[in-house]
């Protein structure tokens, strides 16, 4: 399933004009600060209400300010991990990871078995601690553990390891391929580490002050 | 010093007020904080002054609106009073709701700034989990805005229990129906030899606010503790 984006949206000295169909599979977003690319996420999963919009899942229409269509960010089940982890600070780490599983799915969201993912993202250890006893690269494994739990239609990782260890780094990238195989989910990766998405990139779109400056299969690039 | 009836009458009259206008501006107060802190629509700055006459005007003044608003000549005092029965003027429900008034902005204050330390990205991060707007709002506003919210629910009470202006203009001072401890010391002070009474009930009134103070710092102190 393909994401269609056409958007143009100020937000500050940024003014983004994107036009992409973002191919099912693993698409890395590159490009430097300030270029675009956590704005086009946002636009994606609708946190951000851009003047003029169209985004378009599969055939699902999310956003289309011709027609007025808007599809609120909950309803557009996007598993999205942000640059910060975002934990629940109130809520343990079990409390997190349960938050976007809906109670019938609790212990099996769409194949997606709580309990593999708390043992491929190691978590098992602080399933009862709240997020401010924990490291910033074991929140982030909770953030990430916890947008693949809500059962997602589109994962948008904005930098999700920037803050993660190498070690674990080395153990969850393969992880995510499985995971992205296995449940077919389309995933839009922003990083500036080149060495995380080469060779599992199968698209690439890169920016530079809001314009795609390359769009195509990652071996052209 | 154990208590005349007289006494706890008052005592017990001025506890129902407070707790029953604390806890009716509550849900309103909780409404207007959130809207002032989340929110930016057409009239947001009129009902932010709005809110704060009651804090700006004489407290004589709000009490005179409200017998005029809600008093049996009044706007909507006389429709409810021949529609539905209902009274407020000289009534304890009145200065409920006078105290409730007198106390909402600084209730409004408090929990806005509650509002205002809860963290947006947290709130966006429950969306794309699947939130509603609702879900997000009881599951993680509420309960990460919790400090401000009890104290804005302290200091509303302390105002409510402590409110005289408002009160015995709009339902004057009547023992066993609207005369409140404020109202009461007020009676003994300007009674020729009430010194005595005077002061006891004084002390009762800070020994009530002093509790109430105490209480609440527990009841944060041990949510904290369970937070760690």
């Amino acid at each position: 399933m393909s994401v269609v984006i056409d958007v143009a949206h100020r937000a500050g000295a940024l003014q983004l004009e994107l036009r992409e169909t973002v191919p099912s599979g693993f698409t890395a977003l590159v490009g430097p600060s300030g270029s675009g690319k956590t704005t086009t996420l946002n636009v994606l999963a609708g946190l951000t209400k851009p003047e003029r919009v169209i985004v378009r899942m599969g055939d699902e229409v999310w956003a289309d300010t011709t027609t007025g269509a808007w599809v609120p960010p909950h309803r557009r089940r996007v598993g999205y991990v942000f640059q910060e982890p975002r934990l629940f600070p109130h809520l343990t780490v079990r409390q997190n990871l349960l938050y976007g599983a809906r109670p019938r799915e609790r212990s099996h969201a769409n194949g997606i078995a709580a309990d593999d993912v708390i043992e491929l993202l190691n978590l098992a250890a602080f399933l009862h601690r709240r997020p401010a006893r924990l490291s910033g690269g074991e929140q982030q494994r909770v953030a990430l553990g916890r947008a693949l739990l809500s059962n997602p239609q589109l994962l948008l990782l904005d930098e999700p390891l920037a803050s993660v260890d190498q070690a674990h780094r080395l153990a969850i990238l393969p992880y995510l391929d499985r995971f992205r195989e296995t449940h077919r989910i389309p995933t839009v990766y922003v990083t500036h580490a080149w060495t995380e998405v080469a060779g599992r990139a199968d698209h690439v779109i890169e920016l530079a002050a809001g314009r795609v400056v390359f769009s195509g299969p990652a071996t052209a690039r | 010093m154990a208590l005349t009836a007289a006494e706890l009458t008052v005592v017990w009259l001025s506890l129902k007020v407070a707790i029953v206008a604390t806890l009716g501006g509550a849900i309103p107060a909780i409404a207007v904080a959130w809207l002032l802190a989340r929110r930016r629509f057409w009239g947001r700055t009129a009902l932010n002054v709005l809110v704060h006459i009651p804090l700006v005007v004489p407290p004589v003044v709000t009490g005179y609106f409200l017998l005029r608003i809600l008093g049996r000549q009044g706007a909507i005092g006389g429709w409810l009073d021949a529609h539905l029965g209902l009274q407020f003027a000289f009534r304890w429900t009145g200065a409920a709701i006078a105290a409730a008034v007198m106390a909402f902005p600084l209730v409004v204050r408090a929990i806005r700034l509650g509002f205002e330390s809860v963290d947006r990205k947290v709130e966006e991060s429950a969306a794309t989990l699947g939130a509603s707007p609702w879900r997000v709002f009881l599951t993680i506003t509420l309960p990460l805005a919790f400090p401000g919210l009890a104290a804005g629910l302290l200091i509303g009470f302390a105002k409510a229990l402590g409110e005289f202006g408002a009160t015995i203009t709009f339902v004057s001072n009547i023992p066993g129906e609207t005369q409140t401890l404020a109202l009461a010391i007020y009676t003994q002070i300007e009674r020729p030899g009430g010194e005595a009474a005077a002061s006891r009930l004084i002390w009762l009134s800070v020994g009530i606010s002093v509790l109430a103070l105490v209480a609440s710092e527990l009841m944060l102190r041990s949510r904290q503790r369970s937070d760690a």
